[in-house]
């Protein structure tokens, strides 16, 4: 077992995570929590998968993802933002709707056969740096490469430019922002939209380039609840959202690579002996959700950081709240 | 003075304007079922539009789901088989939803009340020729003891570091899915295929086919002793809620948590022993299941029943004896729904219900008023 062809299929693993949880970040800084993340990934690997067999075209199936998961997420915004409905509620059934959804238009679509997938290439100079180069830049997915490049520019928006003042604001203190002009209600619903096109661009990431294919609920396997778990662990912030994805992306790697060699690290590799310590391999990526929760959650309370203060609540103008 | 964001939006081009104001007082009761059976006709009719367009018939499917859940005696009793998990699982999130605990992971607690109660047959705790009542009773208490603990890691998270319940639940449902494979591949296999042996009569819950010698029109009918089991846990569950001094604090803390502190209702404890009590519940409908329908711990128990009791417990509006009727028509669309294509039309359709419930709320908490233009 190479552990540089781990990390590398880990990085490639953890661009999924990596997406869905950007998404999120963006929507929860507007103040809307939207738990529906699973759901709309897999609507975004379904449309994707289903796109790219009927036309053979990729980037077609990733706009139409996009567009789709934006648009279903579209629901959770009317709910939660005009009809002031609880979010967590509000987002649990978008995600049953939005798998329900997939499910229905995508039955019979897993055995579609092969599709023109996204296209991997080797970054020619950083490929050289050693280790990182291997890692990082050398075979990936295009998809790899954009998520590169969105992390420091969605962490730049966010902190360093107006809209993602005004982003902050609408999070923090939406009733200050609307005095001063903010629309809070059109910026909610946009970035909604937003995390929801995350979402799609993260399943169709899975469809069309990283695990193509389409295998009902099986497609994403609970990556959009981790991702929800790794938004609190980055602390709403999208450098660390970038650190915990790849690691989280690494060990998904190293739990399937793991069981594999008869050999490991010299020893006797007591999963390839015993299969079935392979269903506590299975639990790690879990259970490391729930541990890295517990981490997010204490360092939130030791320093006083954490949540965009109006997360969860809907705005009424005119009512006191935050 | 609190004024709706609709408010604002008058138009200029329609000739009549829309007004929303908070209601002052609840709405009736009636208005509060009908809205629900509205909304459950609305919610068919748009799961009619996507099977449409999927190229499917959505008549066919939908007088297929009613023929195939209630044409007869015999499926009738399946439907109910169906709805008795989902009863219970509806009761188990009740009880935590109504102090605003969000336990999705009662599918998690499910299975672990099947492993608990499997535990004391295949372990064995008892030996194979116990009573049954004996057995069952034990079952009982291992497989609510499984779905407590499994409740309780949550419980104590969210209790001792504030950890969102929600993700935390979600997570062990797929932690309690590995662990039981790994009980069914690796050590209760028989003869190496993905399930324990069948368990002895003894340990399965009695059914009415089972005395069908002495009335033999019960011959066939598989409904077992889970339903009265449902029935007594949406009674005690009532009695706890209503009639207790830890419901009332329950409910306050749902209520309004500002006011629970002030009034020193200890929500750390609460909130951990209100996950236990609602994983108990899930592991008892795991059990139920376990002992009435599969009688052996294999992997495919559960088409989602810890899920779909989420959407039960909601539509039944956190009414622990609405709850049973409520279950028992999702138990219908996941009976009829194994048959029709494409399989996913129940998950969709809980998921449009559940989505049309949510957004009707705002009718119970705001009336709307249309005006013509031109009166006051």
């Amino acid at each position: 077992m190479d552990l540089i062809i781990v990390l590398q299929a880990g990085v490639a693993t953890g661009t999924i995570l990596l997406f869905a949880t950007l998404g999120e970040i963006f929507a929860e800084r507007s103040g809307v929590m939207n738990l529906g993340v699973e759901g709309m990934m897999l609507l975004g690997a379904m449309s994707a998968f289903s796109i790219a067999t009927r036309t053979g075209n990729p980037w077609l199936g990733l706009l139409v993802a996009m567009l789709a998961a934006g648009l279903i997420s579209q629901i959770h915004a009317f709910i939660s933002i005009t009809l002031q409905a609880d979010q967590v509620v509000s987002g649990l059934s978008l995600g049953f709707l939005a798998t329900g959804l997939s499910l229905v238009l995508g039955e019979g679509l897993s055995k579609a056969g092969t599709i023109t997938l996204i296209p991997s290439f080797t970054v020619p100079v950083l490929s050289q740096i050693p280790i990182l180069g291997p890692i990082f830049f050398t075979n990936q997915k295009l998809l790899v490469y954009v998520g590169y490049v969105i992390v420091p520019l969605a962490w730049y928006y966010i902190n360093y430019t107006r809209p993602g003042l005004h982003l902050r604001a609408v999070g923090e203190y939406p009733a200050a922002a609307d005095s001063l002009g903010v629309n809070v209600f059109a910026l909610r619903y946009l970035y909604v939209f937003v995390g929801g096109m995350f979402a799609g661009l993260a399943g169709a990431t899975i469809s069309l380039a990283i695990a193509p294919g389409w295998f009902s609920e099986l497609t994403t396997a609970g990556q959009g609840w981790i991702a929800i778990g790794l938004v609190i662990f980055a602390q709403w912030d999208p450098l660390r959202a970038a650190f915990g994805s790849y690691a989280f992306g690494a060990l998904r790697r190293l739990v399937l690579d793991i069981q594999a060699p008869m050999m490991l690290f010299g020893l006797r590799n007591p999963f390839y002996y015993n299969p079935y310590w392979g269903f506590f391999l299975e639990m790690l990526p879990y259970a490391f959700t729930i541990i890295v929760l517990v981490i997010g959650s204490r360092e939130a309370i030791r320093r006083r950081l954490g949540a965009p203060t109006a997360l969860g609540i809907p705005y009424i103008r005119g009512e006191r709240g935050v | 003075m609190s004024e709706s964001t609709l408010n604002q939006r008058k138009s200029n081009w329609l000739p009549f304007t829309v007004e929303v104001e908070p209601r002052l007082t609840p709405p009736p009761a009636w208005f509060s079922w009908a809205l629900t059976i509205g909304l459950i006709i609305f919610a068919l009719l748009i799961g009619a539009l996507v099977i449409a367009f999927a190229g499917g018939n959505p008549w066919a499917a939908y007088s297929h789901i009613a023929r195939a859940s209630f044409g007869s005696i015999g499926v009738l009793s399946d439907t109910l088989v169906k709805a008795i998990p989902l009863m219970i699982v509806g009761l188990a999130c009740t009880i935590a939803f109504r102090m605003r605990i969000w336990n999705i992971g009662a599918e998690g607690q499910f299975f672990l009340g099947a492993f608990g109660a499997s535990a004391v047959v295949l372990t064995p705790i008892l030996p194979s020729d116990s009573p049954q009542w004996l057995f069952i009773l034990t079952m009982l208490i291992f497989g609510m003891a499984a779905g407590a603990i499994w409740g309780f890691i949550p419980g104590y998270l969210k209790a001792k570091f504030n950890v969102n319940e929600v993700i935390s639940t979600l997570m062990l449902n797929y932690i309690a899915v590995s662990w039981n494979n790994y009980w069914i591949y690796a050590v209760w296999t028989e003869g190496g295929f993905q399930m324990s042996r069948m368990f002895p009569r003894n340990a399965w819950l009695p059914r009415l086919t089972d005395f069908a010698d002495r009335v033999p029109a019960f011959g066939g009918l598989t409904v077992h002793f889970g339903l009265v089991l449902a029935i007594l846990a949406a009674i005690v569950v009532w009695l706890i809620l209503y009639r207790s001094q830890w419901g009332y604090e329950i409910r306050v803390v749902g209520d309004n948590p500002p006011t629970a502190r002030y009034a020193g209702i200890p929500i750390a404890r609460n909130t951990v022993l209100v996950m236990m009590l609602s994983g108990a519940l899930a592991g008892l409908a795991g059990m139920s299941e376990i002992s009435g329908v599969v009688h052996r711990l294999q992997g495919a128990i559960s088409p989602g029943y810890g899920y779909t009791g989420i959407i039960v417990a909601w539509l039944a509006k956190l009414n622990p004896f609405a709850v049973i009727p409520v279950a028992i028509f999702f138990g219908a669309l996941i009976l009829a729904g194994r048959e029709i294509q494409p399989s996913g039309i129940p998950k969709m359709i809980q998921g449009i219900i559940l989505v049309c419930l949510i957004a009707s709320d705002f009718l119970m908490r705001n009336k709307i008023r249309i005006r013509r233009k031109g009166e006051a």
